[in-house]
C-alpha cells in the first residue's frame, strides 16, 4: 500500500516519466532511424550494411531487447524509492 | 538414409519428445488448464512466449516476404518485436496485479460491465480465427513439403494434427512443451543460416554476415545483391520501401500495438509470480525472439542470392544474364524444385518454348529481356516456401533440410495451440460460464473449450484453403484487428481513471468495425473470395495509400477518438473503479480483485 496520496502520485509521476524516455528512444530507433531518416542514413555504411537499412533489419531489434531490461531494472529501483515493491 | 527418411525420423523424435513432455505434465484442474498454476520462473516463461509466438508466420513466412521485399520487409522485424516494449511497459506488469486470468475478464472488472467483456471476447475471436487462418496457411505449406502432398491435402491433416494437439493438453503442458519446440525451431532455423552464411561470406554469424563481402571477394554481399535483382529488372534489395513509407511507417505501428493486444501473449503475463517478474519476462520473451528475427534478414538475402544463382548462374559474374544458354534447363533443374512442384507452390511455365528457366521481373522496362526472345517470368515461387526450401536451395545435408520440416511444424503447432487455447477459454469460460450457464460444472466447461476449438480449427482450415494472402500477411491482418480493438481499451483502461464502460465499449467496436470494413472490402467479406468490394468505394488501398494488412492503426487512433467523445457524453466512472485502477498501478499489495482465482 502506499503510505500516503502524494507517494502514490508521485510514484505515478516518476513510473510515466520513465516510460516517456524509453518510448523516446524506441521511437527513434524504429521509426526514426529505420524508416524516416532510412534514405539519408543508408548514404554511411557500417561494414556491408547501409546505416538505415541496418537500424531496420538489425538495429532496432537489439535495442528493444536493451530497453525492457533498462526499464526493468530501473523500475525496480523507482518501486523501491517508494517502498512499493513486493517482498 | 534417404531424405523423407531422415525426415520422418527428425520429425518423429521431435514429436514424441512434445508429446513425452505434455503426457508427464498433463493439466487437473481447470485453474491448471489455463496458467499453470502461477508458477513459472522469467526464464521459462520467456521461451515459452517465444515458442507462442514464433508462429508459422515468423518461421516458414516471414523471411520469404522479406526476401520479396527487400528493405521493406523490416516492417515484419520491427513490428513483431517493437511491441514487446509496449508490452512490457504499458501492460503487463499492471495486468499481472490486476490478478485476472483472462483479458475479458480484466475488461468485465474494469469497465464494470458484462458488456464490456463480451464485446472483448468477440473482437479476440475474430482476430484469433484470423490469426489461425494464417496458421494453417503455414501448417499446409509444412505439411504438403513433409508429406509429399498438394497444399490442400496437407492443410486438412494439418487440421486433425493441430487439433489433437490442442485438445491433448493445457497450458501446463504447452508450457513445458513450448520450451522444447522453442529449442527444436531456434535449431532449425539457425542451423541452416550458419551454414549458409558461413559458405557465401566466410562469416559463420548469419548476423555478421549478411554485412560482410561476398567470399574471396571486396564486394558486400548486400551490395551484390542489389546488382543481382536489378540486373534481373527487380527494384533495388536495400531500398525499396513497402509501397510507401507512410504505409510502411503505419503497417509497423498496426503490428507493434497488435502485439501489446493479443490475447494469447499476453496470458503468458499473468503466469509469472510477481509483477518484477511480468517486466523482465517480455525481456526474455524478446531475446528468444530476437535470436530468430535477426536471423531472420540473412537467410531472407541469403536465400534470394541462392535461388537466384541457381536458375541463372551467370548473375554472379558480369556476363549477359540474357545470353541464350544462361539459364537454368528445365530438365536438368535441381531435385528440390522437382519436390515442391509437387506441392503446386512451385510452378514452371515455358512461355517462349526454349525449354530453360526465365526467372525475371516482366513489369521491369528494360528492353534487353524482349530483345532475348523472354515472353514473361515462367517460375512462381510462393514465398511461403522459400524458409524450408532454403537448405534444400543450398545444397544442404539432409539432416538439416529434415530438421528445417521438424522446426516448421513446431512453430506451427505451438502457436496454433496457444491461440486455440485463448479462443477455447474465451468461450467456456468468459462467455458460457460467465454469461450464460453460470451453474457450468467444471468438466462441462472442459468440454465446451474443446467443441470451441474444434470449430475454430474448421472454419480456419477451410477459409486456409484460399488463403487472404501469405501466411505471414494473413497474420498481420489478425494484428490489425487486435490493434484497433483491444490494445487501446487495456490502454485506457489503465492509465485513464475516468474511461468508462460507454466509452470503452463504443471504442472498440468502432474500432474493430472500420477495420473489418476496409479489410473485408479489399479481401473479401469474412475472407471469401468474390466478396470484395473495395472498387465500389474508391479502389484498392483508396485511404492513404494504406494497405488493409496495415490498416489497425487507423482503426486504432479510431477508437480512442471515439471512446474519449462517448465517455465525455455520458455518466462518469464509479469511484471504486477509479480507486481500483490506481491499485492497479502500484507494484504492491494485494491483488486489486479478489475472488478471480
Amino acid at each position: 500500500m502506499v503510505k500516503t496520496t502524494h507517494d502514490g502520485v508521485a510514484y505515478w509521476k516518476a513510473t510515466l516519466a520513465l516510460i516517456r524516455n524509453v518510448l523516446i528512444v524506441w521511437f527513434v530507433v524504429s521509426y526514426g532511424f529505420g524508416i524516416l531518416l532510412a534514405p539519408v542514413l543508408n548514404n554511411i555504411h557500417i561494414g556491408g550494411y547501409p546505416l538505415g537499412f541496418w537500424f531496420a533489419q538489425q538495429g532496432s531489434m537489439y535495442i528493444f531487447v536493451a530497453l525492457i531490461f533498462i526499464y526493468a531494472k530501473l523500475m525496480g529501483k523507482i518501486d523501491e524509492k517508494f517502498d512499493v515493491h513486493e517482498d | 538414409m534417404s531424405l523423407q527418411g531422415v525426415t520422418y525420423l527428425i520429425v518423429g523424435l521431435t514429436f514424441a519428445l512434445y508429446i513425452g513432455i505434455a503426457v508427464w505434465a498433463r493439466a487437473g484442474s481447470t485453474k491448471e488448464f489455463y496458467v499453470a498454476g502461477g508458477s513459472v520462473h522469467p526464464v521459462m516463461n520467456g521461451m515459452a512466449t517465444g515458442a507462442d509466438w514464433m508462429s508459422a508466420a515468423s518461421f516458414i513466412s516471414m523471411a520469404g516476404l522479406i526476401s520479396n521485399m527487400g528493405y521493406g520487409g523490416a516492417l515484419f522485424l520491427m513490428g513483431w518485436t517493437g511491441g514487446y516494449v509496449l508490452l512490457a511497459m504499458l501492460l503487463a506488469p499492471y495486468l499481472r496485479k490486476f490478478g485476472k486470468f483472462t483479458v475479458p475478464q480484466f475488461f468485465g472488472t474494469r469497465y464494470y460491465s458484462k458488456g464490456a467483456s463480451t464485446v472483448a471476447v468477440a473482437c479476440l475471436l475474430i482476430a484469433s480465427t484470423t490469426y489461425i487462418i494464417g496458421q494453417m496457411t503455414g501448417v499446409g505449406v509444412a505439411f504438403s513439403r513433409f508429406l509429399g502432398v498438394s497444399n490442400s491435402t496437407g492443410i486438412y491433416i494439418g487440421m486433425a494434427i493441430v487439433f489433437m494437439y490442442a485438445v491433448f493438453g493445457g497450458m501446463k503442458g504447452i508450457t513445458y512443451t513450448q520450451v522444447a519446440q522453442y529449442c527444436v525451431l531456434i535449431l532449425a532455423y539457425t542451423v541452416p543460416a550458419v551454414f549458409i552464411s558461413l559458405h557465401l561470406t566466410g562469416n559463420p554469424i548469419p548476423q555478421l554476415g549478411l554485412g560482410s563481402d561476398m567470399a574471396g571477394s571486396s564486394v558486400s554481399l548486400l551490395h551484390k545483391l542489389d546488382l543481382i535483382v536489378t540486373d534481373l529488372g527487380f527494384p533495388q534489395y536495400t531500398t525499396t520501401t513497402r509501397l510507401s513509407m507512410l504505409n510502411m511507417f503505419v503497417y509497423t505501428v498496426s503490428l507493434m500495438i497488435g502485439t501489446a493486444g493479443l490475447p494469447h501473449v499476453i496470458v503468458r503475463f499473468f503466469t509469472v509470480p510477481k509483477v518484477k517478474d511480468a517486466r523482465s519476462s517480455a525481456g526474455w520473451a524478446l531475446v528468444f525472439i530476437a535470436l530468430l528475427y535477426t536471423t531472420a534478414p540473412a537467410v531472407a538475402a541469403m536465400a534470394k542470392m541462392n535461388l537466384l544463382r541457381t536458375i541463372n548462374p551467370t548473375i554472379m559474374t558480369n556476363s549477359d544474364i540474357t545470353a541464350p544458354d544462361a539459364q537454368l534447363r528445365y530438365d536438368e533443374r535441381p531435385d528440390w524444385m522437382k519436390r515442391w512442384e509437387v506441392t503446386g507452390l512451385l510452378k514452371f511455365t515455358d512461355k517462349n518454348g526454349d525449354g530453360r528457366i526465365q526467372y525475371y521481373n516482366d513489369k521491369s522496362n528494360d528492353p534487353k529481356f524482349a530483345a532475348a526472345g523472354w515472353k514473361g517470368n515462367e517460375l512462381t515461387v510462393n514465398a511461403d516456401i522459400m524458409v524450408l526450401a532454403n537448405p534444400e536451395i543450398a545444397l544442404l545435408p539432409n539432416w538439416v533440410i529434415a530438421l528445417v520440416a521438424a522446426g516448421g511444424l513446431a512453430a506451427a503447432l505451438s502457436t496454433a495451440a496457444g491461440l486455440l487455447l485463448a479462443i477455447s477459454s474465451a468461450i467456456s469460460h468468459d462467455l458460457l460460464k460467465e454469461k450464460f450457464m453460470p451453474d457450468l460444472s467444471e468438466k462441462g466447461e472442459l468440454l465446451a473449450g474443446k467443441i470451441a476449438m474444434a470449430c475454430a480449427i474448421v472454419v480456419a482450415g477451410l477459409l486456409g484453403l484460399h488463403p487472404p494472402g501469405f501466411a505471414a500477411g494473413t497474420v498481420a491482418i489478425a494484428f490489425g484487428l487486435a490493434a484497433s480493438s483491444i490494445f487501446p481499451a487495456l490502454m485506457m483502461g489503465i492509465f485513464s481513471k475516468t474511461m468508462n464502460k460507454q466509452g470503452a465499449i463504443a471504442g472498440m467496436l468502432a474500432g474493430i468495425g472500420i477495420t473489418m470494413f476496409y479489410v473485408f472490402a479489399h479481401k473479401g467479406i469474412f475472407f471469401i473470395k468474390g466478396t470484395e468490394f473495395v472498387n465500389a468505394i474508391g479502389g484498392e488501398n483508396f485511404f492513404f495509400g494504406i494497405e488493409p494488412n496495415a490498416f489497425g492503426t487507423i482503426g486504432a487512433i479510431v477508437n480512442f477518438a471515439v471512446a474519449f467523445a462517448v465517455k465525455n457524453m455520458t455518466a462518469p466512472v464509479p469511484h471504486d473503479i477509479a480507486d481500483m485502477v490506481e491499485q492497479v498501478r502500484i507494484p504492491r499489495g494485494s491483488k486489486a480483485v479478489d475472488g478471480a482465482h
